[in-house]
């Protein structure tokens, strides 16, 4: 069972914080983490190949220092990794960044299952997973909460919905995107941060991809982004202080009117 | 297309490093010095300058090239998902966003229904004002399935050039929407929540969060077509229904192979735990990390239980396992904007609020005047959840007269 997982790194949030006076996000000295959806996918793919046997390979395209979320997914139980880094990527949106993973894919060789995160806390589109799977004319599981099975080159898996789930069988090779509630991801190991600390990363870049050069980066891109703004800060309103009897008193009158009697 | 930082003109006044929605610009003595991979070349920082100390050259010709004629391409389309044979609520706000652009562009506005013996919902799509109604019916679509979704929807688009193609960002949506814009080779935005026209270049102007809403993205495709976004759900307003309304259905059919499917549907769950479910409900109540332990979270059920809502819960609570996942609202859960959301005992970590704070009307209960959450509340109530919270409870059940 060969498996690749496609990982981002991205700003850690949990430390940011909300600036009082402006209400913006503190952006300064954030440091950098494996996307939180794809720490699932990392452990999915390690508990699989402790079943199944066989390789886990991690890939990444983003800045060189993007590596370092390699060696963290590698200290975590995987066995190799390629960063995929060029300056011709830059600007890249999901169209973009689907197709250069999709060809990064291609040349990494045989594999049986691709795994993503559902989507990246940063960007939230969800949109690249399902777009790497139509560029390699797999089949695709999303939002996979729970694996079933997986035997005779088939995968059943729970793909979350708004109502509950549907239970879906993929033959391999397919791509699946993950939610949290498939597992809970481990901590490193030591001999595993040691094997990280060693381990060379496979490094590609623009030339390495039998790509074509204008499907890539800013110029592959079909979306621009035209403007970026803060939007005026959603401000604090009434606050109700004194005895329960009394401020809930109050609420239910202010609210009384947008409750649909 | 280039960045760069005039330092005759830099200041180091550090203004440009406060704006910079990707932390790519950071003050090396005493001048701007923007880190080119983490540089999306989004502009940010040109408009916070007030010395013109950064200039982006733009448009050289391999970029954007003059927007191509797509005279050929006409129609603003809106998928519209169904369940069970039921037209999604998503789609009938699209629907009304959808009649505005297309009115604004002068042209017709049509709705795309897939799935089995629906007829008569394509019918109500026009009266939710689409002129025309594209119906592929078949017992493969009969629920939703990526493949002979999207190859049906490319073939769709394919055979009319729409110039516009709306689907609702749900878990259908998002799947689906994502195959047919590689299929079609077209752009896609993601989790729109503002949709507008330019007018003079017949471009569609896609408004998105990102950051959790911290920072809005405006984003255009100038040179493919169709255009197309997912829309987050509760955000546009629905419709409205007119039943003398007429349009014209337009069915279609097509060889077997196109509803093949490479996967197999087994089975549809649906996990009824509560009445109704947190992307649909115009009612949610939260509790987090101060109702202590998992009983008490059926103080917060009855509670929605009285408003008509559905219970949502923190990272936290759902961590600790007192309610499951599919109740988690926020960053690594779900994005949830109805039109109350009452938080009980959550303190508003950055990661919660992201998923919630587009609410019309945030209501916030805690003991701690210093929590976070109040900075976004509509109302406040500084106070002890397990005092105020069954109140609340009675009082709103006396005037709901329950």
């Amino acid at each position: 069972m060969n498996i690749i997982v496609c990982i981002k790194q991205v700003p850690d949030t949990t430390n940011v914080r909300i600036d009082p006076e402006t209400n913006t996000l503190v952006r300064s000295g954030v440091q950098s983490i494996i996307n939180p959806f794809d720490m699932y996918a990392i452990e999915e793919a390690i508990r699989l190949k402790e079943k199944f046997g066989g390789m886990v390979t991690i890939v990444t395209m983003g800045p060189p220092q993007a590596e370092e979320a390699l060696r963290e997914a590698i200290s975590l139980g995987a066995d190799e990794a390629v960063l995929v880094s060029d300056r011709a990527f830059a600007g890249s949106d999901t169209w973009a960044t689907s197709y250069t993973l999709s060809k990064t894919i291609g040349k990494i060789g045989k594999f049986d299952l691709v795994i993503c995160g559902k989507q990246a806390i940063d960007g939230d589109t969800a949109q690249v997973g399902p777009g790497i799977a139509a560029f390699m004319d797999i089949p695709q599981i999303t939002f996979v909460k729970k694996i079933e099975d997986i035997k005779d080159s088939l995968i059943c898996a729970e793909r979350m919905t708004e109502e509950g789930y549907d239970i879906v069988e993929s033959p391999l090779p397919c791509l699946i995107t993950v939610v949290k509630e498939i597992n809970e991801p481990r901590l490193p190991s030591l001999k595993g941060k040691m094997r990280a600390k060693k381990i060379e990363i496979r490094k590609l870049e623009a030339k390495d991809l039998d790509a074509d050069p204008d499907s890539l980066g800013l110029k592959g891109s079909p979306t621009k982004v035209v403007k970026i703004f803060t939007p005026p800060p959603r401000k604090g309103g009434q606050i109700l202080e004194g005895e329960a009897k009394d401020t809930s008193a109050k609420l239910v009158e202010l609210l009384k009117g947008e409750i649909c009697l | 297309m280039s960045i760069k930082v005039i330092n005759e003109k830099c200041t180091g006044c550090k203004l440009c490093v406060k704006s910079c929605p990707f932390g790519a610009i950071e003050i090396v003595n005493k001048k701007a010095v923007i880190d080119m991979h983490k540089c999306t070349l989004c502009g940010a920082c040109i408009e916070s300058c007030k010395f013109d100390a950064i200039v982006l050259t733009k448009i050289s010709p391999t970029d954007i090239q003059f927007p191509k004629k797509f005279d050929e391409h006409k129609d603003v389309w809106i998928f519209c998902e169904q369940k069970k044979g039921v037209v999604q609520s998503v789609a009938y706000e699209l629907l009304g966003k959808g009649r505005e652009l297309a009115d604004t562009l002068g042209v017709d506005l049509c709705g795309v229904l897939l799935g089995e013996n629906i007829k008569q919902e394509a019918q109500k799509i026009i009266h939710r004002g689409a002129d025309k109604v594209y119906l592929v019916d078949s017992s493969a679509l009969r629920h939703y399935q990526d493949e002979p979704y999207s190859k049906v929807l490319i073939q769709l688009i394919k055979e009319y050039n729409p110039e516009i193609v709306l689907c609702g960002a749900s878990s259908i949506g998002r799947s689906l929407i994502a195959r047919v814009a590689i299929g079609v080779h077209a752009g896609l935005t993601a989790d729109c929540t503002a949709l507008d026209i330019d007018k003079k270049e017949r471009l569609l102007l896609q408004t998105r969060p990102a950051f959790g809403g911290n920072i809005m993205a405006t984003i255009i495709c100038p040179n493919h077509r169709p255009q197309m976004s997912t829309v987050r759900h509760k955000v546009m307003k629905e419709a409205g229904e007119d039943k003398h309304r007429k349009g014209k259905i337009i069915e279609k059919s097509y060889d077997a192979g196109i509803y093949s499917s490479r996967t197999r549907l087994l089975d549809v769950v649906e996990e009824i735990e509560e009445t109704v479910n947190l992307t649909e409900a115009n009612v949610i109540v939260s509790g987090g990390r101060g109702l202590v332990s998992p009983e008490n979270f059926k103080m917060i059920e009855d509670l929605a239980k009285a408003l008509g809502g559905a219970v949502g819960a923190s990272r936290a609570a759902v961590d600790s396992g007192w309610k499951t996942y599919s109740h988690q609202v926020g960053q690594t859960g779900k994005t949830v904007c109805p039109k109350i959301y009452i938080a009980c005992g959550i303190s508003g970590q950055i990661q919660h609020l992201v998923g919630m704070q587009s609410s019309e009307i945030i209501v916030a209960i805690n003991k701690d005047p210093h929590a976070p959450i109040f900075t976004v509340a509509t109302y406040g109530i500084i106070g002890d959840i397990f005092e105020v919270v069954p109140e609340l409870t009675r009082r709103f059940k006396e005037a709901l007269g329950k």
